[in-house]
C-alpha cells in the first residue's frame, strides 16, 4: 500500500459502508507500514502559483481555508472560468470512466436555488453550485459564495420532485442547513449520492487533515504541534511535589489505553497499587491527577478516574459521595436532535420554541453540568477537599466536569492559552473520543454525542454571566466547535493518544492552535480584565433563569436571526483604533518636539514638512469606522463558510422588497417580508 | 391634614429591612404622607425612601409580637419590613395600604413634590402639537392642524390640537367624530418624509349590525391617498373580535364602501389578558427555586413574549406598507387608545430616526401615548402584583417599552438612548413625583391643572446631569429603516426590567462601565490627535514662514 494512495487529494469516494473497526484496523495497519515524512500531495499546494483556472484549484483539495478570497484573486473571476468551459453546463468529471485527474471539479451545476430556510414564501438565490474533493460550493449570481466542508455534513436528504426542481436538505454538524433546489433530478441523484459518499469516510487516511496543507514546512509544523505543551502545564500547577509523582506505569499504554503516556499520581500510588485500581475500574481508567489546586496552605486536589457502578461507601472511610445527576451521551444527542429539530421549524411561534426547548431538556443538561462543575470547585475551595470525578467510563461527563471546574477554580484556563491548554489536557489527553462523539468516521451512529458542544456551551454561559473573566470571546469558542468537526487538523483525530500517535498526526497534519493563535486578535474579549478576575474562583448562578438558548451557536449561519449590530464588534475595533490613536499621539508629540528644537536651533528643513501627511491615516480610519462596524464579524476563517463580507442586510431587504404590487400582505418567520 | 389621619404610627424604632443583593439593615422607620422612610441611626442616612405610590401589595405577617410586612412594589421589587411590636406593625401596614391607594389624584405626590433642581426648560412646553407639525410642514401642505378639538367636545380623549388633511373641515370632523368610537376620528399619526405616505389612527367605525356608513369618514380617509394609490387598514383585533364588536355597535370598514382600502387583522391581546401575563412572569421570575422544566414552562405559560412579538409584528407590518408597499396605513383596534398606540409608536421607531433620539422618544411619547390619550391612570394604577381584578389595568405601555428594548437589543448603536432610559420611563409611568404620566388624557390633565401644579418628567430628564445617564455611548445616528426580526430565537426576556431584583447585575454593570471607559478613552485620544495635529501644522506654517524670505 503507497501511503500517497492514501492522502489523495481526490480520494475515491468509497461506496461501502466501512465499519469503524475495520478502518481504523486498517489506518493502523498503513500506520505501522508508512514511512514517515513520504506524503503525496500530488498537484497541489506549489501549483497554487500558476493557476490555470479556479476549478483547478477547488478540485486539488488544497482550499486554503483562511485565505479564500485572495486566492479567488489570483485564480481570476468565476465568470472566465466559466467562459473557458462554455461547454459545462453540467459536467461530471473525475467520475470511474475520467481519470482521477488532480485539477478538476467533480461537479458543477448551474441553475440551483438556494432556498432561504425560514422562509415561508420561497424565497430563494440562484447559482451555481460546485462539488470538490473536499468542498460543496455554491456561487450565487452576487457572487456569493457558501462554502461547505463534506466533513460538516451531518445527513442529506433528498425531498419529494417539485415542479421548480428536486429539492436536497443538507444539516451540518455546525448547525447550517441548507435547503437547495436542483433543476434536473438525475443531478440532484447524482449529488446526493457524492455526498453521501464524500461526508462519510471509512478512513482516517481520508480526512480533510492528512491533505490540507497551509503551506508550512516540516519545522513550523512541528513547532505547532509543541505550542501546547502539558508536561509544563503540570509544571504550572506545581506537580510533581511532596504529594504528586509522575507515573510512567503506562508509558507503554500498557495499563490504560486510553490514557496518555504521562499520568500524575500520589506519591504513595505503588506500581502494584496503580495495576490494582487499574483493574478494579472501567478501561483501566485508574484515578489520576486532572488539576491541582494551590491554594492557602492546604492543597486541595481534583482527579479523574472512571468505573462502571460506584464505590461501596464502606471502603472509602474518608470519603463523601455525591451524584450528580448528568445524563448519558445517548439522553445528550437526543436532546440535541430535539432542539434542533424546533429551532429549525418554519414560522415558530413563541410558545412552540419555549415548549420545544423545555421538552428537548437541552438546557436542564447544561445545567446539571454546570451545577457539577461548582460542586467540584466548591468543594476544592471552600471546603478545602480533594474530589475524585468519574461516571461510566471517564471521558465524557467526567472530562466536562473537570475542565469545567478548572475553568471555574483558574483564571489561566480563561485565557486564549490557556483554553488551549484545559481542552488538550482534559478532552484530548484523557481520551475523550473525539472521533466516535463527532463522528468522523463513518461509524457506529449511536456513538455520536454533543458532549463537547455541551462543555462549550457552558464555558459560553459563563462568559454570558462573566463578560470581564475571559480573555476570548464567543468566534474563539464557535470556531472551536468549526473544528472539532472539520478535520482539517489533527488535534481532535482518533479517540485516544495511543491511537493518535499511531497515526503519526504529528508528522501528517497539522495543529490547530498555533492557527487559532495566529489569529487570536479575532477571538479577543475586548472587555477582558485579566486583573479584577486574575484569582477569583467564578462562581456562576445557576438559577434556572440564567441558562438562554444561544442563538449565535445554532443559528450562526441563519444571520437574519441576529443582531444587526454587533457591539461586541465596535468596542474590538474601538480598542484596536485606541492603540493606533496612542501611537499616532506618541508620533506627533516627537515630531513637534522636533520641530520645537529645530526652531529653537533655528534649523529648518523643507524635509521634515514633507514627512507628514495632512491628512493621518488615522483619520481615515476615524471616517470609515462606522461603515467597518455594521459589517458582520470579519473572520476569515469563517468567511469561507458562507458569510460574505458583503453580506450588508440592508442592501437585502431593499432587494426583498422591490416587489410589484402585493396580492398578500404576511408577516413572516424571522424578518418582516412581504410576500406576492 | 389629612394624611394625618392616615398615620396613625408615624415613627417606630428598630426596624429591619431586607432588601435583594443589600445586607439587611437596622433603622428607624418614619412614615410620611408620600414616602416611607428607614434609616439607620449609625450614620444619619437614609437607607430607603420608598414613594407609597410605588406599592403595589404588601403582606404582613407575625412571629410571636415580631411582624414582617413585605412591600412588594410596582417595579416588582418586593422588600421586607420587620416591625417590632404587633400594633405598630399592624399601623404601619394599613397606613401604608391607605396611603398607597389614595382616591384623589390631587392628592398624589406630585401635587406637593417641590424640584430641588432649577428648571432649565419647562417640559410641559418641550413638545406643543405646533412645533411637531412644523416638523412635516416643510414637506407637504397636504394636511393641516385643527383645533375642533378645543374644548375636548368633539372626542374628549383628543388632545385639542390635531392633525387632519387639509380638505377635511371642521365640520366633516365632527360628523366623522360620532362614527368613530369615542369619537376618535382618523387623525395623522406619522408622515413618512421619504415617500409622504402617513399612518393615521381612530376608533373603530360604529357600524353596527346594519352596516352604517359615513361619507365624511370615507372623504376623510380618501382624502390622504394619492390618485390610484391603494391603502392598508390594520385593525388590530382578528376579524372574529371585529365582527363580534358590531353586536355592541362598533364594527369594521367594509369593503363596499372603502374600495380603496385593504384591511389586514393582526390581533394583539389587550386588558386582563396582558395584565395576567404580567402577573405570570412576574411570579415566575421571582421564584427561584424553579428547575429548568418548570421555569421554561412557566415563562411559556405566562406569554408574555408572544404578545412581544404579536405587537411587533403588527408595527413591522406596518412599517412595511409605508417603507416597502409605499401605501398608507390606518391603524384602530376598538378605542383606538390601546394596541393601536403601540403599532403606531413602534412603527416609527422602526421608520424614523428621530424617534430613536432621546428628544425624538420623548416627543414620540409625549405624542402618541399621551395626547393620544393613552388612559395611563387606568391602566397604570396596579402592576404585577395586584389581586384586585380591574378590567381597566394592563401593562400596555410596558409592552411597548419592551418591544422598543428588543429593537435596540438588535440595532444596539442605532438608539441614543440606553436600556436605562426606559426602565425610568416604565417606573415613572406607574410611581412618580412628577405629573406627566397622571390623568387619563388630555382632557383630564387640563382639569387637574397639571401645568401649573406639578413638574413635568421632562424638565427634569432633559437636564444634562441627568441626561448622560440614559445616554447611549455607541449611538451613532443611522438614518436607515431598521427592520427587527421577530423570530422567537431573537426575543428574549427583558432581563433589566423582570431580572432586575431577581439577581446581581454586578458582573454585567463592570463590563458596561468599561465598555463606556473604551468609548470615552477613543473620544479622548481622537480629540488629543487632533489637537497636535494642529498643533503640528502651526509650527510647519511658522516655520514655512520663516524660512521663506
Amino acid at each position: 500500500m503507497q501511503p500517497s494512495d492514501d492522502v489523495s487529494p481526490t480520494p475515491e469516494p468509497q461506496a461501502s459502508w466501512t465499519p469503524l473497526l475495520r478502518a481504523r484496523r486498517a489506518a493502523l495497519k498503513w500506520a505501522q507500514k508508512s514511512v514517515p515524512g513520504v506524503r503525496g500531495v500530488a498537484g497541489c499546494g506549489p501549483s497554487a502559483q500558476k493557476w490555470p483556472g479556479p476549478r483547478d484549484f477547488l478540485a486539488c483539495g488544497q482550499v486554503h481555508k483562511r485565505r479564500p478570497r485572495i486566492l479567488m484573486r489570483e485564480g481570476g473571476t468565476w465568470g472566465r472560468a466559466r467562459a473557458a468551459a462554455p461547454e459545462a453546463r453540467y459536467r461530471a468529471v473525475g467520475r470511474a470512466d475520467t481519470p482521477r485527474a488532480a485539477g478538476t471539479v467533480k461537479w458543477e451545476v448551474e441553475q440551483v436555488k438556494l432556498l432561504d430556510r425560514f422562509s415561508t414564501s420561497n424565497k430563494s438565490l440562484t447559482g451555481t453550485l460546485y462539488l470538490t474533493a473536499t468542498h460543496l460550493l455554491f456561487i450565487d449570481s452576487h457572487q456569493k459564495e457558501t462554502w461547505i466542508l463534506h466533513h460538516h455534513i451531518a445527513s442529506v436528504e433528498k425531498l419529494a420532485l417539485t415542479t421548480s426542481g428536486c429539492p436536497l436538505v443538507i444539516q451540518c454538524k455546525n448547525f447550517r442547513t441548507v435547503h437547495f433546489i436542483v433543476p434536473r433530478e438525475r443531478d440532484c441523484h447524482d449529488i446526493y449520492n457524492s455526498l453521501l459518499q464524500l461526508s462519510k469516510q471509512a478512513k482516517y487516511e481520508d480526512l480533510y487533515a492528512f491533505s490540507y496543507n497551509p503551506k508550512q514546512n516540516d519545522s513550523e509544523r512541528l513547532q505547532g504541534w509543541q505550542l501546547i505543551d502539558l508536561a509544563e502545564e503540570y509544571k504550572r500547577m506545581g506537580v510533581p511535589n511532596s504529594h504528586w509523582q509522575l507515573s510512567d506505569a503506562n508509558r507503554d499504554y500498557k495499563i490504560c489505553e486510553t490514557y496518555p503516556r504521562e499520568l500524575y499520581v500520589p506519591r504513595i500510588a505503588s506500581k502494584p497499587i496503580i495495576v490494582g485500581s487499574s483493574k478494579f475500574r472501567s478501561k483501566g481508567r485508574f484515578p489520576v491527577l486532572s488539576y491541582y489546586h494551590q491554594d492557602k496552605e492546604l492543597n486541595a486536589m481534583a482527579n479523574r478516574a472512571a468505573g462502571k457502578g460506584y464505590e461501596n461507601e464502606d471502603n472509602y472511610s474518608n470519603i463523601r459521595f455525591q451524584f450528580v445527576g448528568i445524563e448519558n451521551i445517548h439522553v445528550m444527542r437526543s436532546s440535541l436532535q430535539k432542539l434542533l429539530e424546533v429551532n429549525g421549524t418554519k414560522g415558530l411561534s413563541v410558545n412552540d420554541f419555549y415548549s420545544g426547548l423545555e421538552s428537548s431538556g437541552w438546557l436542564r443538561h447544561i445545567k446539571a453540568v454546570m451545577d457539577a462543575a461548582i460542586f467540584l470547585a466548591k468543594a476544592i475551595t471552600v471546603e478545602n477537599a480533594s474530589v475524585l470525578v468519574h461516571c461510566s467510563d471517564g471521558w465524557d461527563r467526567t472530562s466536562q466536569v473537570c475542565s469545567l471546574g478548572s475553568l471555574l477554580l483558574d483564571s489561566y484556563y480563561r485565557t486564549i492559552k490557556g483554553f488551549m491548554v484545559l481542552i488538550e489536557k482534559d478532552w484530548i489527553s484523557f481520551g475523550h473520543k473525539f472521533s466516535e462523539r463527532c463522528g468522523h468516521l463513518d461509524g457506529d451512529p449511536k456513538e455520536v454525542s454533543p458532549v463537547f458542544t455541551q462543555f462549550l456551551e457552558c464555558v459560553w454561559h459563563l462568559t454570558e454571566q462573566f463578560p470581564q473573566a475571559f480573555e476570548f470571546s464567543e468566534a474563539f469558542l464557535l470556531q472551536i466547535h468549526e473544528h472539532i468537526h472539520s478535520c482539517q487538523f489533527g488535534n481532535f483525530l482518533g479517540n485516544c493518544q495511543k491511537e493518535r500517535e499511531e497515526l503519526k498526526l504529528k508528522e501528517k497534519t497539522y495543529s490547530l492552535w498555533p492557527f487559532l493563535l495566529e489569529d487570536q486578535k479575532k477571538y479577543l474579549n475586548p472587555l477582558y480584565s485579566s486583573k479584577s478576575h486574575r484569582f477569583t474562583v467564578l462562581e456562576p448562578n445557576t438559577i434556572s433563569f440564567n441558562f438562554k438558548f444561544w442563538r449565535n451557536m445554532y443559528h450562526q449561519f441563519d444571520r437574519t436571526l441576529h443582531p444587526r449590530q454587533s457591539v461586541f464588534n465596535i468596542i474590538m475595533n474601538m480598542n484596536e483604533q485606541n492603540e493606533q490613536l496612542e501611537k499616532d499621539i506618541k508620533d506627533l508629540e516627537s515630531k513637534i518636539k522636533q520641530r520645537k528644537n529645530k526652531q529653537t536651533d533655528g534649523i529648518l528643513t523643507k524635509e521634515l514638512l514633507h514627512s507628514v501627511h495632512p491628512e493621518s491615516p488615522t483619520l481615515k480610519t476615524s471616517l470609515c469606522f462606522k461603515e467597518q462596524t455594521l459589517l458582520p464579524v470579519n473572520d476569515a476563517l469563517r468567511t469561507i463558510e458562507g458569510s460574505s463580507l458583503a453580506d450588508n442586510r440592508y442592501s437585502e431587504y431593499a432587494e426583498e422588497f422591490s416587489k410589484s404590487e402585493p396580492a398578500v400582505v404576511s408577516l413572516e418567520y424571522g424578518v418582516a417580508r412581504m410576500t406576492c | 391634614m389629612e394624611f394625618a389621619e392616615l398615620i396613625k404610627t408615624p415613627r417606630v424604632d428598630n426596624v429591619v429591612l431586607h432588601r435583594p443583593f443589600y445586607p439587611a439593615v437596622e433603622g428607624t422607620l418614619c412614615l410620611t404622607g408620600h414616602h416611607l422612610i428607614l434609616s439607620s441611626r449609625q450614620d444619619n442616612t437614609e437607607e430607603l425612601w420608598h414613594l407609597h405610590s410605588n406599592i403595589d401589595a404588601i403582606d404582613k405577617r407575625f412571629v410571636g409580637s415580631l411582624g414582617t410586612i413585605i412591600i412588594k412594589c410596582k417595579d416588582f421589587r418586593i422588600i421586607q419590613l420587620d416591625i417590632p411590636g404587633m400594633e405598630e406593625c399592624l399601623n404601619i401596614a394599613s397606613s401604608i395600604e391607605a396611603l398607597s391607594t389614595l382616591d384623589s389624584i390631587t392628592l398624589m405626590y406630585p401635587f406637593f413634590y417641590r424640584p430641588m433642581f432649577e428648571v432649565i426648560e419647562d417640559g410641559w412646553h418641550s413638545f406643543l402639537p405646533e412645533q411637531e407639525f412644523e416638523l412635516y410642514s416643510s414637506a407637504t401642505s397636504e394636511w393641516r392642524l385643527s383645533y375642533v378639538n378645543k374644548e375636548f367636545a368633539v372626542c374628549p380623549s383628543y388632545p385639542p390640537i390635531v392633525t387632519v388633511p387639509k380638505s377635511i373641515d371642521d365640520e366633516a370632523l365632527r360628523k366623522v367624530a360620532t362614527f368613530r368610537h369615542g369619537g376618535r376620528f382618523p387623525v395623522l399619526s406619522y408622515y413618512h418624509k421619504k415617500n409622504g405616505m402617513v399612518i393615521m389612527r381612530s376608533g373603530q367605525p360604529l357600524t353596527g349590525t346594519n352596516g352604517r356608513r359615513c361619507k365624511e369618514d370615507e372623504k376623510l380617509i380618501n382624502a390622504t391617498l394619492r390618485a390610484g394609490k391603494r391603502g392598508y387598514i390594520i385593525d388590530t383585533r382578528s376579524l372574529n373580535v371585529a365582527q363580534q364588536a358590531r353586536a355592541k355597535g362598533g364594527g369594521f370598514e367594509q369593503e363596499a364602501h372603502y374600495p380603496q382600502w385593504r384591511r389586514i387583522h393582526k390581533s394583539i391581546e389587550r386588558y386582563h389578558i396582558l395584565q395576567e401575563s404580567l402577573i405570570k412572569l412576574v411570579e415566575a421570575c421571582n421564584d427561584q427555586t424553579h428547575n429548568m422544566d418548570r421555569w421554561l414552562s412557566k415563562l411559556e405559560a405566562s406569554n408574555w413574549l408572544t404578545h412581544i412579538k404579536e405587537i411587533l409584528t403588527a408595527a413591522c407590518l406596518a412599517a412595511q406598507c409605508i417603507d416597502r408597499e409605499g401605501a398608507s396605513v390606518l391603524i384602530h383596534g376598538t378605542e383606538g387608545t390601546d394596541s393601536t398606540l403601540q403599532v403606531t409608536s413602534l412603527a416609527q421607531i422602526i421608520l424614523e430616526p428621530r424617534s430613536r433620539t432621546i428628544r425624538g422618544f420623548e416627543a414620540l411619547i409625549e405624542r402618541e401615548w399621551l395626547q393620544a390619550g393613552h388612559p395611563f391612570q387606568q391602566r397604570c394604577a396596579q402592576s404585577a402584583y395586584c389581586n384586585t381584578k380591574q378590567k381597566w389595568e394592563a401593562p400596555v405601555f410596558l409592552l411597548f417599552l419592551d418591544c422598543v428594548w428588543q429593537i435596540l437589543r438588535q440595532f444596539p448603536c442605532s438608539f441614543e438612548f440606553n436600556e436605562n432610559f426606559l426602565i425610568m420611563l416604565f417606573e415613572h409611568a406607574y410611581a412618580s413625583q412628577f405629573g406627566t404620566f397622571l390623568g387619563n388624557n388630555e382632557s383630564e390633565r387640563c382639569k387637574l391643572k397639571l401645568q401649573q401644579k406639578t413638574m413635568s418628567l421632562w424638565s427634569w430628564v432633559n437636564q444634562p446631569g441627568e441626561l448622560s445617564k440614559f445616554t447611549n455611548p455607541l449611538f451613532e445616528a443611522n438614518n436607515l429603516v431598521i427592520w427587527p426580526s421577530v423570530a422567537p430565537q431573537s426575543l428574549p426576556l427583558w432581563e433589566g426590567i423582570f431580572l432586575r431584583w431577581n439577581r446581581s447585575s454586578k458582573y454585567l454593570d463592570e463590563a458596561y462601565e468599561e465598555m463606556v471607559n473604551i468609548i470615552e478613552y477613543n473620544k479622548e485620544l481622537q480629540a488629543k490627535v487632533n489637537i497636535l495635529r494642529r498643533q503640528l501644522a502651526e509650527l510647519e506654517t511658522e516655520n514655512g514662514m520663516q524660512e521663506s524670505p
